[in-house]
């Protein structure tokens, strides 16, 4: 019954353009373990979206999902308007994917950087040329376009990693991590950006760890032994639980069950 | 009394890399004092310094009262070191870890049953004990690891960056754990680049590319920069920024989910700030006071910096 429901909301959503990601039921099972427990949420056009969870809340599962990159056990998830089971391969042209540890390669130069990842995107060497360019002039390395990777300042090699990510022009953009470590000057800054990007009509999801980030987005979920725990605004979600921080809410929600977890 | 660790005039460089410059302060017995900053600050080298790892080139560092250039070993048999890659052997046990840094530090056969129950107390890991290290859980392992570190009973415990990357309930035990054990007295010395974290510690210095910004306690430091802050509910985020950013009176501002953070000038009241306001909107604002956080002052003083190299 509640599957018939899923279904139809599903086959609805589909035509609705203002959403970025629709789940209904979202399940993952690896044998008897069940790793996305019948997750459903909408993320509008334009939002950013914190996915929060402690490490095997099934956060990983999910964006793999989301990505085309596993197919889900039971349920529904339209990414960009696109099924995840039967379109997986528009949805990885349509998204972006930005972690600050993972994204560039380090001993690669800049402009090398920019041009393997727009092969990768599938630009032509002109579209690859014209964006280098562009890129470089945004963020103001021009000077830099032969400078080895690794031996630009954090700040930097995050905003190229940004820019990188969006060459293709996806209309998701997910983003694992984004600013952790990183000097808080050059995390405003990169938040400003962020919200330029959302403002643009892209949709921004965000998994963290760290609760400082989350403290940026838009609204937020917080996930847990494979389930949406907590779903809302950062602000209505201090009112609710009456709590300041992010962290205090999360460890309010989540805390003192890490020993369950770890048994498993 | 003495301070425990004292740090003078100290300065590395690697290379043309000044990777500390010029860095002084002191940590009292018993206290849990924190390094801040982000990466690159100067955090790990300074606290390699501390025990014995690196020699400074400029100035004094001393344990207890010793040199960290001249009484390497005397040193290190009190203080326990937890850098960011602690190597924990995967394939032995929690246990046998255990065994193992006891036997590397010379613990006694007959402390080290009791020594072994009191970590276990703290780190809630006994029913793990058979457990491979390799298949603890990212919290777990951080808990082993500082058991690893406090077996010898180290006076001095030096922590680089310990919950980076553990997800937040498993951080927010480590912070228990770490101000129980300051109870019991020991002396804690951790980097963290978490502002929330280092609002836990009992003192900080606030460093930023090898240098020293300030350092105190939490609420001196927050106290000290007088920075009025309102927060504005605000669902135009990026189109109202520039604009509120250019209205008089206003220094910096900050995009917060919905809403925004408003660092003002001093001389700066509420009526001023938003009847300039009113007026670059158009509109009525409702402005809610708000205190700075540590971060913020923490900006505060990165440009403050800027300002005076400039």
């Amino acid at each position: 019954m509640q599957n018939d429901f899923a279904h139809e909301v599903a086959n609805q959503r589909q035509t609705d353009p203002d959403l970025a990601v629709s789940a209904r039921e979202l399940t993952k099972r690896f044998g008897r373990f069940t790793a996305v427990d019948g997750i459903s949420f909408d993320v509008r056009r334009g939002e950013i979206f914190g996915f929060l969870g402690a490490n095997g809340a099934g956060k990983t599962t999910a964006i793999r999902m989301f990505c085309g990159l596993l197919p889900p056990t039971a349920g529904e998830a339209q990414v960009a308007g696109y099924d995840v089971r039967t379109q997986p391969r528009m949805i990885k042209q349509t998204i972006g994917y930005m972690s600050q540890k993972f994204s560039l390669y380090e001993d690669l130069t800049v402009a090398q950087n920019i041009e393997f990842y727009g092969g990768i995107y599938g630009l032509t060497r002109p579209q690859i040329e014209h964006k280098t360019g562009l890129l470089l002039d945004e963020l103001n390395l021009r000077d830099r376009r032969d400078t080895l990777t690794q031996s630009l300042p954090l700040g930097w090699k995050q905003r190229l990693a940004l820019s990188v990510s969006l060459l293709h022009d996806p209309s998701i953009i997910f983003l694992d991590e984004p600013t952790g470590g990183v000097d808080p000057i050059s995390r405003r800054n990169f938040w400003r950006i962020i919200y330029e990007i959302a403002d643009s009509g892209k949709t921004v999801f965000v998994t963290t760890h760290y609760m400082d980030e989350a403290e940026y987005c838009g609204r937020l979920s917080i996930m847990y032994q494979g389930r949406i725990i907590e779903i809302g605004t950062p602000g209505g979600l201090k009112e609710k639980y009456g709590l300041d921080t992010m962290q205090d809410i999360f460890v309010h929600l989540v805390g003192g069950d890490t020993r369950k977890e770890a048994k498993q | 009394m003495k301070p425990l660790v004292s740090v003078e005039h100290f300065s590395k460089s690697y290379g043309e890399i000044r990777a500390v410059r010029d860095l002084s302060f002191s940590v009292r017995r018993g206290e849990l004092f924190g390094l801040i900053g982000p990466d690159g600050a100067g955090k790990t080298t300074t606290m390699r310094t501390l025990v014995t790892l690196l020699r400074p080139d400029e100035g004094t560092v001393t344990v207890d009262g010793m040199d960290v250039r001249k009484q390497l070993k005397a040193i290190r048999a009190i203080t326990g070191y937890m850098p960011q890659r602690f190597s924990l052997y995967p394939d032995l046990s929690v246990e046998q870890n255990l065994r193992f840094f006891a036997e590397l530090f010379s613990v006694p056969r007959n402390e080290l049953t009791d020594r072994m129950q009191r970590l276990y107390r703290f780190s809630r890991l006994e029913e793990f004990s058979t457990r491979l290290a390799g298949r603890l859980s990212g919290g777990m392992k951080q808990k082993l690891a500082l058991s690893c570190t406090l077996i010898h009973d180290p006076v001095l415990l030096v922590l680089d960056e310990p919950t980076t990357g553990v997800d937040p309930v498993s951080r927010s035990e480590f912070w228990e754990i770490l101000r129980e054990l300051r109870e019991q007295g020991v002396t804690i010395v951790v980097s963290t680049p978490y502002m929330d974290e280092a609002m836990k510690c009992d003192r900080i210095v606030i460093m930023h590319s090898g240098v020293a910004l300030a350092h105190g306690t939490p609420g001196e430091l927050i106290n000290s920069m007088r920075l009025p802050m309102y927060a504005l509910d605000e669902r135009d985020l990026v189109m109202n920024f520039s604009r509120i950013e250019a209205a008089s009176g206003v220094r910096s501002v900050q995009s917060f989910g919905d809403s925004l953070h408003i660092t003002t000038d001093e001389d700066i009241d509420e009526d001023r700030l938003s009847a300039a306001l009113e007026q670059t909107l158009d509109r009525p604002v409702r402005l809610r006071r708000i205190a700075p956080s540590l971060e913020d002052v923490f900006i505060a003083l990165i440009e403050q910096g800027t300002e005076h190299a400039e």
